[in-house]
């Protein structure tokens, strides 16, 4: 399905609110097993957005998903900042050129990989963006879904970022950055429908 | 060719800490540094590190960063400027000394990749 400008708003503007109502379960789940600030830098990253978005109304899906990168790249102060910044830049760029919701998805997913130098099952974010662009390409999102490739996580043994410092203790705990972009993606079915 | 050197880290003390360390081995190099968040927080500013890249009079900038989200950001500049920019994955501050001191008296690149080597943690 293609992905219109007013959808991706709406989509952005609730994961928005969704980051802000959540950041202090964002922090717990990065004191586990992180350095405990993912739900502030997340939360500044959102309020960025907001101001950004309030202070120009995009033109088309590029610019909106060019506006949202930066405001992250440049406000969130952590690795999430250039990997979610990477994300919707890549996200940005292809966007020019196709508005295929799950080609998009996939240029993020792949954007992460890059950056991050991680693939799935390393118990990062990719662990939800990429189940997330294949069930997109499939033909259908549902909340449970997104839910069933968060929970996958719980279980694993990091092996990239701050948690791989923790070995088998980084198992029986909820990747955070997995959560945030779980956020992200509940947002999309609340738009798109599931 | 005169080299320049770019200082990368989660925390403002750090980088100014590393910047100082090494101008005393290389007074002639351009060395600036990019050190925590604008609020000057721990963490990674892209701002910093443009502004760092930008204040530096060297041809070619050697970089050294310290953790996850120094490397991202600074990559992320890399992969946005036209500057020539080298980045070594290399324990930080016996990295940029060893770079510094071998910039310092001109010694060409491939020499100071050579003596980095050894450093290579990540």
């Amino acid at each position: 399905m293609q992905l219109t400008l007013d959808e991706a708003t709406k989509w952005i503007n609730s994961f928005v609110e969704k980051i802000e109502h959540n950041s202090a379960t964002l922090n717990e789940l990065d004191t586990a097993i992180g350095d405990g600030d993912h739900g502030t830098n997340m939360d500044r990253g959102a309020k960025a957005i907001s101001e950004a978005l309030s202070k120009k109304s995009p033109e088309n899906l590029s610019e909106l998903l060019k506006t949202t990168a930066f405001a992250m790249i440049q406000k969130v102060g952590g690795a999430s900042g250039p990997l979610y910044g990477t994300a919707l830049l890549d996200m940005s760029k292809a966007a020019k050129e196709n508005d295929d919701l799950a080609a998009l998805v996939q240029v993020g997913a792949d954007g992460i990989k890059r950056r991050g130098q991680s693939d799935v099952k390393m118990k990062t974010m990719i662990d939800v963006w990429q189940p997330v662009a294949d069930d997109l390409q499939a033909g259908s999102l549902s909340t449970d879904q997104v839910t069933a490739a968060l929970n996958s996580t719980k279980d694993m043994v990091a092996t990239k970022g701050r948690a791989s410092y923790l070995e088998e203790k980084s198992a029986g705990h909820l990747d955070p950055g997995s959560q945030s972009s779980a956020y992200l993606f509940e947002s999309l079915v609340e738009v798109i429908g599931g | 060719m005169k080299y320049g050197i770019v200082i990368v880290s989660h925390s403002s003390k750090i980088a100014e800490g590393v910047s100082d360390l090494i101008s005393q081995a290389a007074p002639s190099i351009s060395i600036t540094y990019a050190g925590g968040t604008d609020e000057n927080e721990i963490g990674s500013s892209l701002e910093k590190i443009q502004s760092a890249f930008e204040n530096n009079t060297g041809d070619e900038i050697l970089a050294f960063y310290d953790l996850g989200s120094s490397k991202m950001n600074l990559e992320m500049y890399m992969e946005m400027t036209d500057k020539n920019v080298h980045k070594y994955d290399v324990a930080l501050v016996e990295g940029a000394y060893t770079a510094a001191t071998l910039a310092e008296i001109e010694s060409p690149l491939e020499n100071i990749e050579n003596s980095l080597e050894p450093l290579k943690i990540k």
